[in-house]
């Protein structure tokens, strides 16, 4: 397990700089002029030689092959560059509003895995009942459900009932986290319909599926309590595929933060994402979609692990 | 409950079971009122087809089948003194596993995968006997050295991808074995392995039963493990037990004409062959809207008005032992059972004659297949030896048949020949040409192919009239849309169906119909020469005599010659010339037909016979058999020298180091051992 | 992805009487009214498709408003535009007719999620199949490809080519959106198709035509791509909704449709928290119009796997 962990961690280093060179020259490509849209914003004027001035000060002027060794290079040491539009280093930048996204995110997932898990294996027990209708009407709502939406009838519901909404000034995850966790109950609700259907259908079926295999046939004619052969001989083996997808759709719930934080106003990157386009922010948006790519590849890292936990097939191939 | 081992006390009787499934198309009675008796310590065989209601029945015994859509029922069936029929579910689970065990067909998916072996022996115990998790260890460790698997403590810390098939399957009956049952339910337990292994674990598990006095219930549609290892026997046919006897009286006295055509119908591996083979025409009938009487009735070639009543079960004419059979006309079929589909004498006897001119010659081919082996970080490259220097020929319209166990490269060898794989060395001369990879193209025509899985070699998307059409089409063979309907026409007649059958898709069509479609598309090019990669392994045992005739008939009406790819050596024998068997790549012994099955040189080659069981209780009541030890080694990592080095009961330490060549033992009978020198 | 799900097998009851027989007697299930039969709830589905498309193309007979007509007595703003019986579902900030605005807005909808799910669908066929055929490095490098722009959630990879693509409106349609919609599908699709290609090519019949000498493209055309045909279609029919999904929250950000196009997505747009008192149905009826339209793609979808191709995984 050591060894397929290290395996994997050193296969991840050429994604990373895969997607960071694919980051760079996508954001090259950015129609428009930065320094001018800030320059006409700020003086009403475009002076062709101050714009050339200002280029020339923020090093978009050197050749590419320059400004691609100097991103690369300030990598590693944690330089991604500073905003074109406030000249402060991005890591600043970011760091000052990355926690509410992440603590978003992170609660978004424990809420969708804690919905899905007991409404994906009980739909699959009670297949074909009433309640497997409902969950399955459920869940296909939670697929065409448009998260930003679900999220203004969340504040609708709010403000009907309560009149007022959580306040946005969040305490810390560490230092009160029920007070953080009642402020971000409700976006991480509204991210987290669509992930937790996912899982919840992809559980049933998976469950199904697993309970149809002829170890399972064996497992009774054992005869174990069927408690047993669900919890022990099933499960395991249905979480395998549910844990992919956990993975995969990841990438959904980062998506699905950049319309939430929008919905609720919260001051996370995904609102600030949405703003560098805004802006034209060409180095702001190179390294909001690094973080972004990377998180999704670490977060699928640590899939690819769980996954290696769960099954010896993967775990003894090394 | 006492615990003789009296063969006369009566340890499982069930009366008038049914069980019926409801499916999306109706209601499919799978089991339709049998009964039947299992004595304390007895090795009985339910035989029959695929969807007989074999494996149901067994299925239905443990109550294991899924509860939403089957519906079970039964007069009684008492274990033991309980009666199952009415047991609670609760009562029921105890008995799983702790009094009646099952072993499953595939041992590949019949095992947790994420779970080690020890645990999974371990359940039952801890479950049934309230085992402490140590002792169950201890026990798990004595149950795993009992099945015969060496290093049992390392063992069962493994999990199940790193055991072998056959390993599997002796896992899965220590995990049968693990509460000492009393019955012991073997569903096609061998399969899905190779001869060599079916005779170890079959072996094992007859000893187990005599030592154990564990009664044993065989599912199976062989019937040379039936007569190998069964002392009675339950012949099932559409849902019904149709006769049912000692094995002795089953195989040396069938009353049933089903019994009958069964036993004809396959060749022998012990015999030369005999003449065409016995076929059942037709179709098992469809449960879904099975016929009134005697469900064998459209098939039996002595079937009257009085047949469409259902015969009552009697005792078979002329029997003083318990032999019953369920056949109006059964006096009549027991008499007359050699001429019952056609008297042997009458129909040509010998294989027709072949050509002198050789056809194809194989000479020093090798495939290699070059993969990747991840190994950390690194990953480095490894020839797997599919095919090692083979060299053969085939004359014009000759058979010659390519016989191995599962990895001997059989498949690969007809690959090669057909360029579907490129060879990675050796000359291939077809009809006087060299072929390579250039020139294939100009003898496609002349070479044909038919495959294992009548499934997947035929285009879904395409009516069985387009499949056909299609090579006639590419090659010009016929001008015209009406000639080319006309030729469609005449080849599905050729191959026995109906010309109508064009308008069908593949699905419409059954197993056999299908694999008849895919000879009529080979046989549409007018080839010379046709590569059978394990054509019938895939049909019940009726159909498969029908497609071997027809195989046969086509040879001596258009002169084909065929490379006959198989692992079922009695086929091979039946249906060839001369026979080349193969292990690991390297072909072992290679001879004329009744000379190579009569007299085998090679110590495979006697081995695989060995474990071949023959249909006939008397000559296996007689055989001595040295069944070969251990699994076939990996292909990736073949033994160095003879490649049997490993498993060869005549092995010294030159064999390790030495490759041995392919000499002449006799003239035309060549052997590739160091042991054995020409006589 | 939106039908990730792969099918619940059925119980191996099947095993009963020989699955020759059963595949023999069962009638062939490719006719509209075997789907009606077996998936009612993609008949459902296929329904509400029917009247979205219906009443896109005939939005101007089927609508009771022009959908830029501005009636002040019916805005919010000024107190008004309560659904009523002349305005059904309300009227907007403006007074517009949201009903009339919602009918309209099916044709944006619609066309930017069929063109971008055909588009990207059929690109990423392309290059599954090819991928799938040339093998070796090809393959490789094609695959690792594909890994990469995987890990851009779709919508960032979205609004990336929106920020690219310059704007462009052909006949009403943003073509800067479709091609910003599509992109994002063009490595899910390419994955999907790729595995089914592959897994058609090393089955017996491919061989068999081989043998029989037929040439590479009749095998391609005739044997391998009639056969992934069932999984392009399953995609494209999800991918719409996925589509029209994105198309309504980028015009949510205000990246995607503008004014005066009217687009579900952009009802929804820099609503006033005002209004989510004064004028709920403002909120409410442009929500459920996307949902419902995503929901009946999903069900079509769905159900299309069912049907054609059970063991697909998307």
């Amino acid at each position: 397990m050591l060894r397929y962990t290290a395996q994997r961690l050193l296969l991840v280093i050429p994604t990373l700089i895969a997607v960071a060179i694919l980051v760079f020259f996508l954001v090259r490509v950015l129609p428009g002029d930065p320094v001018e849209v800030k320059l006409i914003g700020e003086f009403g004027d475009v002076n062709p030689e101050l714009i050339y001035k200002e280029r020339k000060r923020l090093g978009l002027e050197d050749p590419l092959h320059i400004q691609f060794v100097n991103f690369m290079v300030g990598l590693p040491q944690g330089d991604m560059g500073i905003s074109l539009v406030t000249e402060r280093p991005l890591t600043e930048e970011i760091g000052a509003r990355i926690t509410i996204s992440i603590e978003l995110a992170f609660f978004a997932t424990l809420l969708s895995v804690i919905i899905a898990f007991p409404l994906g294996t009980a739909a699959a027990l009670y297949r074909g009942t009433w309640f497997d209708y409902v969950i399955r009407i459920i869940t296909i709502g939670g697929l065409a459900v448009p998260s930003f939406w679900f999220g203004m009838l969340i504040i609708m519901a709010l403000l009907a009932t309560v009149g007022k909404l959580p306040s946005l000034d969040t305490a810390g995850l560490f230092e009160d986290p029920m007070a953080n966790l009642y402020t971000l109950f409700w976006p991480a609700l509204s991210v987290g319909y669509r992930y937790s259907s996912v899982i919840a259908r992809m559980l049933r079926s998976s469950i199904l599926e697993v309970l149809a295999e002829d170890y399972i046939r064996t497992a009774r004619a054992k005869g174990l309590y069927e408690r047993i052969v669900i919890v022990k001989h099933g499960m395991r083996n249905a979480l395998l595929p549910t844990v992919t997808v956990v993975g995969l759709e990841f990438a959904f719930l980062i998506g699905g933060l950049v319309v939430t934080e929008q919905v609720f106003n919260i001051n996370g990157i995904g609102k600030m994402f949405v703003e560098a386009v805004q802006f034209n922010d060409m180095t702001m948006l190179q390294g909001l979609v690094l973080i972004v790519a990377t998180s999704f590849v670490l977060i699928n890292l640590l899939v690819d692990l769980l996954y290696a936990a769960l099954d010896p097939r993967i775990r003894y191939q090394a | 409950m006492n615990n003789t081992q009296d063969k006369n006390d009566v340890l499982l009787d069930v009366e008038d079971l049914e069980v019926e499934f409801h499916t999306g198309a109706g209601v499919v009675r799978a089991v339709d009122g049998t009964s039947f008796k299992v004595h304390r310590g007895e090795f009985l065989s339910i035989v029959g087809e695929s969807g007989c209601g074999k494996s149901v029945t067994a299925l239905s015994l443990m109550r294991l089948l899924p509860r939403k859509t089957a519906a079970v029922k039964a007069k009684k069936i008492i274990f033991d003194g309980i009666d199952l029929a009415t047991l609670p579910e609760s009562e029921m689970r105890e008995l799983r596993g702790r009094h009646i065990s099952m072993i499953f067909q595939e041992p590949m998916t019949s095992l947790n995968p994420v779970l080690t072996i020890g645990d999974q022996i371990t359940e039952p115990l801890i479950t049934h006997l309230k085992m402490s998790q140590k002792e169950a260890d201890l026990r798990a460790i004595e149950l795993i050295n009992m099945v015969g698997i060496p290093d049992p403590e390392r063992r069962i810390t493994q999990y199940p991808h790193q055991f072998s098939g056959g390993m599997r399957q002796r896992a899965m009956i220590a995990i049968g074995l693990a509460c000492e049952p009393k019955l012991i339910i073997a569903d096609e337990p061998t399969t899905a392995l190779d001869v060599t292994i079916q005779a170890q674990i079959l072996e094992l598990l007859k000893d187990i039963s005599e030592r154990l006095g564990i009664a044993v219930i065989l599912i199976t549609h062989n019937l040379g493990v039936v007569a190998a290892y069964a002392d009675r026997v339950n012949v099932m046919y559409a849902a019904r037990i149709i006769e049912r006897g000692s094995s002795s009286n089953i195989f040396g006295a069938p009353a049933h004409p089903y019994t009958v055509g069964l036993m004809r119908s396959v060749p022998r591996l012990d015999k030369p062959r005999v003449g065409r083979l016995a076929t059942i025409e037709g179709m098992p009938p469809n449960l879904l809207a099975p016929p009134q009487g005697c469900r064998f009735r459209d098939r039996c070639p002595i079937a009257d008005e009085k047949c469409q009543e259902s015969p009552p079960t009697t005792t078979a004419p002329g029997t003083v032992q318990d032999h019953t059979v369920a056949c109006w006309k059964n006096e009549f079929a027991k008499e007359n059972a050699p001429t019952l589909y056609g008297s042997e004498t009458a129909i040509e006897k010998e294989k027709s004659a072949h050509g002198e001119k050789v056809l194809l010659n194989v000479s020093g081919l090798k495939q290699y297949f070059n993969i990747s082996i991840r190994e950390g970080l690194k990953s480095h490259k490894v020839d797997i030896r599919a095919v090692d220097d083979m060299s053969f020929n085939v004359r014009e319209g000759e058979t010659v048949g390519l016989v191995g166990e599962s990895g001997c490269g059989k498949t690969s060898a007809g690959r090669a020949i057909l360029h579907l794989d490129n060879p990675t060395a050796g000359n291939i001369e077809f009809d006087g040409n060299l072929l390579n990879v250039g020139n294939i193209a100009a003898v496609r025509r002349d070479m044909q192919v038919i495959f294992q899985d009548p499934f997947s070699s035929l285009n879904p998307r395409m009516k069985v009239g387009q499949i056909l059409e299609e090579p006639l089409k590419v090659h010009k063979l016929r001008d015209g849309k009406s000639a080319r309907l006309d030729r469609v026409a005449e080849l599905l007649t050729q191959v026995g169906l109906y010309p109508y059958m064009a308008d069908r898709y593949p699905h419409e069509l059954s197993g056999g119909q299908r694999q008849r479609v895919g000879i009529a598309r080979a046989l549409a090019l007018e080839p010379k020469l046709i590569i059978c990669d394990e054509p019938v392994s895939a049909l019940d045992v009726s159909v498969q005599a029908q497609i071997i005739n027809l195989l046969e008939d086509l040879q001596n009406d258009l002169g084909l010659a065929y490379v006959f790819i198989a692992h079922d050596l009695a086929v091979v024998r039946h249906i060839s010339h001369r026979v080349i068997v193969m292990y690991l790549g390297k072909v072992m012994e290679v001879g004329e037909g009744n000379t190579l099955y009569d007299n085998p040189q090679h110590p495979y080659t006697r081995a695989l016979l060995d474990a071949a069981p023959v249909p006939d209780p008397e000559i296996e009541r007689s055989r001595q058999r040295t069944i070969l030890e251990g699994d076939i080694p990996s292909p990736l990592n073949p033994p160095s020298g003879c490649v049997f080095s490993t498993r060869c009961p005549l092995v010294t330490d030159e064999c390790k180091s030495m490759v041995p060549e392919l000499d002449d033992f006799a003239p035309g009978h060549g052997v590739a051992c160091i042991k054995i020198g020409a006589s | 992805m939106t039908v990730s799900a792969p099918t619940e097998n059925e119980p191996k009851a099947e095993i009963t009487a020989s699955p020759e027989q059963l595949k023999a007697e069962r009638p062939s299930r490719r006719t509209l009214f075997d789907f009606i039969k077996q998936q009612p709830l993609g008949t459902i589905g296929f329904l509400i498709i029917v009247i979205l498309f219906i009443s896109a193309i005939f939005a101007p007979d089927v609508a009771p408003y022009d959908p830029e007509e501005v009636d002040f007595m019916a805005s919010p703003a000024l107190g008004g535009g309560a659904p009523g019986p002349e305005h059904l579902l309300g009227g907007d900030a403006f007074g517009r007719d949201i009903l009339s605005r919602l009918i309209f807005g099916a044709r944006t909808a619609l066309s930017i999620g069929f063109f971008s799910a055909f588009i990207g669908c059929s690109i990423g066929a392309i290059i599954g199949i090819v991928s799938a055929f040339a093998g070796g490095k090809v393959d490789i490098l094609v695959q690792r490809g594909i890994d990469l722009l995987l890990s851009f959630p779709i919508i960032i990879l979205a609004i990336l080519v929106i920020a690219i693509v310059p704007k462009n409106v052909v006949f009403g349609i943003d073509i800067n959106v479709i091609i910003a919609i599509s992109i994002p599908f063009i490595p899910k699709c390419a994955r999907v198709i790729r595995s089914a290609a592959l897994s058609i090519v090393t089955l017996a019949y491919v061989d068999a035509a081989k043998a029989a000498g037929y040439r590479g493209s009749r095998i391609v055309f005739r044997h391998i791509l009639p056969n992934v045909v069932a999984p392009y279609l399953i995609l494209i029919t999800a991918y719409i909704g996925q589509a029209i999904l994105l198309e309504a929250s980028l015009s949510f950000l205000g990246l995607g449709v503008v004014e005066p196009t009217p687009s579900w997505g952009l009802m929804l747009a820099g609503v006033n928290s005002d209004y989510y008192i004064t004028a709920p149905w403002m909120i409410v009826f442009p929500g459920l119009a996307v949902t419902l339209a995503v929901f009946a793609f999903n069900l079509l979808g769905d159900s299309l796997r069912d049907w054609l191709d059970p063991k697909l995984k998307l």
